[in-house]
């Protein structure tokens, strides 16, 4: 894999192969020593165009395991038109000696556009472009309802995955309705018909505006944070409002089967689009979502970097 | 004959299948018939039976001068306009200053005369600075020495539709006309590129079709009742096609334009996320390219025009959202029309001429271009080899900028010369 810039990019065996990965770097976490060498004097820059701090401490913590170097690059700001250009910083770190570079961008579009433009030949991993795909993101939710509604093995065949909120600017709602259906899982996309991008009819998965109406099916519900100024730009009338037509209080809650589990990628509204009884109830899985964010972008680093001939977790001679 | 006189041998006059001769004397066509004779001193150019229209008539460029000299001066627009068959191109007015006053309009109209390639004339901006607030003095505009007639804001909507109204109505007064860019502002904050199914998948703010064709539709309303001549820049939706379509068959006096990449290029292209197609208005579907294609062959569409806007390397070379919009078109509008219209059977030659030439400049009301090929009317011809494959090359063209989308796609003619002025200013491809 040379690089991860979309859940698109990835079939179900090698998402597949992805959590297994992960499943088995998980577990060095639980060792006294919780480091591999396989990374060993390879370098990993962090480039973060967009404040992201729970995304960058994810990956530095998962380059660090696997003894990459890390150099991390932030800039401060949203200026989509001036300031510091996307070629130049990569240029800068891929001379530092950068052999991945894992990029957090304000723009769609810029992982692959910094992989296939030709400035670079290091490999490009997407944390995130503008409000277009978050892969790992989708990954890490992937392992998470694997390791409690799969017993942690296989793909997500038959489970129903309910997704709440701002769709039309999440990235993370795309890589998860592309990577959750690769998986085999069926998404039902729940939100104000403003928040719903144009043509999601041609997505693969099916879309709700009446929360109530799908939550008893659901195996699983993912909560997305909603940006109280959207409602000055009229997707909705007021936060009080949305919460009540969309929040997940706990009542709402109650209406889920007992299995049922919910996620949310961070950071919270609480109040919002979750309560917190709700969100710290023991169905809520946002924590777990945390640690295995920094197993499968282990992963991600190692089926990017490592020699296609080494084997995980060995001990170099 | 003089020694300054020309005799183009084999030509097919707007691509007939007569083959003809004509002598071109003191800039104008003397004679055209078969088997002219040149006299003594006359210079004979073989055209080996190649196509031969009226000189081409761009309605909508960007010469970037002055203020972004970097990106294109007048001299090199021309030289691009010259390989492209134009014999007279419209300086849009969005350069820095503005071209809101008289003495900037005619300070591009001179620096197009001592060039001499092409006819340089100004388009002036509808309001001060673009800034959609007050009216330029588009009389003083059009008495100055550039004799602007049209006049356009393009790159930003006259979206108020008082200001509209007074615009069409005060331009009355000497025959101009207002080039509307169709764009409804607040439907198109912060827009990338065609809304759709693909601007939701890629993730890029959609630049939705209504907010082209309700300007156009409030536009051409406001010009019925005010009985005012109105001009549609760059068309791109099915929609607006039978908007204008509607309009004609109910009288209004309005006249639209496509560019030729609205002809050939579709949204597809965004996936790359490459900025180089990226414009304004945005590639739409194949079903809105198909629907512009119909309307430019029925004549609901009356011209190509090319938006040819030049950009700096760095305002492609980045992120598409960073990047800047539009796209060269001078020299390659000729081939990306022979291929969309010609090849395709939807349009003759003649009709061709009619496109870029006649009926651009009848909307500009320029004399002296777009005039029929017979003797006594000003010698600016294109000759156009209708058979000449080309592969475009960015490096290879005349612009200061390379920003063409069409890099190394193979166009099926090649504009082979262009007289303007009765000189020939390209001869077998090359600046003569």
């Amino acid at each position: 894999m040379r690089h991860l810039l979309s859940a698109t990019d990835l079939d179900r065996d090698q998402a597949v192969m992805l959590l297994d990965t992960a499943a088995e770097l998980a577990s060095v976490t639980d060792r006294a020593v919780k480091k591999l060498p396989t990374l060993r004097g390879r370098t990993v820059a962090n480039l973060f165009f967009e404040d992201s701090t729970r995304t960058r401490l994810s990956f530095e913590a998962a380059a660090k395991r696997l003894s990459a170097d890390v150099i991390t690059f932030t800039a401060k700001g949203s200026s989509v038109s001036k300031g510091e250009s996307l070629k130049d910083t990569a240029l800068t770190l891929e001379a530092m000696g950068a052999q991945a570079i894992v990029l957090r961008h304000h723009a769609s579009g810029a992982a692959q556009r910094l992989a296939e433009s030709g400035w670079i030949d290091a490999s490009v991993v997407n944390a995130g472009d503008g409000t277009h795909e978050h892969p790992t993101q989708a990954l890490l939710d992937a392992f998470t309802l694997r390791q409690h509604l799969r017993d942690g093995e296989g793909d997500l065949s038959g489970l129903r995955v309910v997704i709440v909120g701002d769709i039309l600017h999440s990235r993370v709602a795309r890589s998860n309705v592309w990577l959750l259906r690769t998986l085999g899982a069926q998404v039902t996309l729940v939100a104000p018909p403003t928040l719903v991008p144009f043509g999601v009819d041609s997505w693969p998965c099916a879309v709700s505006y009446d929360l109530d109406d799908v939550l008893p099916e659901a195996d699983a519900v993912m909560m997305l944070r909603v940006q109280a100024e959207r409602m000055t730009a009229a997707y909705f009338p007021s936060a009080h409002e949305y919460s009540r037509r969309y929040g997940l209080d706990a009542a709402r809650a109650s209406a889920l089967a007992e299995h049922a589990v919910v996620l949310h990628p961070g950071p919270m509204n609480r109040g919002m689009e979750i309560t917190a009884d709700v969100a710290d109830s023991p169905r809520s899985l946002v924590v777990d979502q945390v640690a295995n964010g920094v197993s499968v972008r282990m992963a991600v680093l190692y089926h990017v970097l490592a020699d296609p001939g080494s084997v995980l977790g060995e001990e170099p001679a | 004959m003089t020694s300054t006189d020309i005799l183009i041998r084999g030509v097919r006059p707007l691509g007939g299948r007569d083959v003809v001769d004509l002598v071109i004397s003191e800039g104008r066509i003397r004679d055209i018939g078969s088997g002219l004779m040149g006299t003594e001193g006359a210079r004979v150019i073989e055209a080996g039976g190649r196509i031969c229209l009226p000189g081409l008539v761009d309605l909508h460029t960007h010469l970037r001068e002055p203020g972004r000299e970097d990106t294109e001066t007048i001299e090199t627009g021309c030289q691009a306009a010259a390989l492209g068959g134009y014999t007279a191109v419209h300086a849009m007015a969005n350069t820095q200053p503005v071209a809101d006053t008289a003495g900037v309009v005619e300070q591009v109209w001179r620096r197009g005369r001592e060039i001499g390639l092409c006819e340089v004339v100004p388009v002036g901006a509808v309001t001060v600075g673009l800034g959609g607030e007050r009216l330029a003095e588009l009389g003083a505009m059009a008495e100055s020495a550039a004799r602007v007639r049209v006049f356009s804001d393009d790159g930003i909507c006259v979206s108020d539709p008082l200001l509209m109204r007074r615009a069409l109505e005060y331009v009355k007064g000497f025959d101009g006309v207002v080039a509307q860019h169709a764009q409804e502002p607040r439907l198109t904050i912060g827009a990338q590129m065609n809304e759709g199914a693909l601007s939701g998948e890629l993730g890029l703010p959609g630049w939705p079709a209504v907010a082209e064709e309700a300007i156009i539709a409030r536009d051409v309303l406001l010009a019925e009742h005010v009985g005012s001549r109105l001009h549609v820049c760059h068309l791109s939706t099915r929609g607006s096609v039978e908007i204008i379509r509607w309009a004609k068959e109910r009288g209004i006096d309005v006249t639209a334009e496509v560019t030729p990449h609205h002809l050939m290029l579709t949204e597809d292209l965004a996936r790359s996320y490459d900025p180089l197609f990226k414009v304004n208005p945005p590639l739409r579907t194949i079903e809105d390219v198909e629907a512009v294609r119909a309307g430019l062959a029925d004549g609901t569409i009356d011209i190509v025009a090319t938006d040819h806007a030049p950009h700096a390397h760095e305002d492609k070379d980045c992120e598409w959202s960073a990047g800047a919009f539009g796209m060269l078109g001078l020299q390659t509008a000729v081939g990306v029309v022979a291929e969309a219209m010609v090849a395709t059977g939807s349009m003759t030659w003649e009709q061709v001429a009619d496109r870029m030439s006649v009926a651009p400049a009848r909307i500009a009301r320029l004399k002296d271009q777009g005039r029929p090929l017979i003797p006594g009317e000003p010698a600016h011809l294109t000759i156009i080899d209708p058979d000449a494959p080309w592969t475009v090359r960015p490096e290879l063209l005349a612009s200061r900028s390379r920003n063409t989308p069409y890099v190394e796609r193979t166009l099926p003619a090649s504009v082979w010369a262009t007289f303007f002025q009765g000189q020939p200013t390209v001869l077998e491809g090359s600046l003569a």
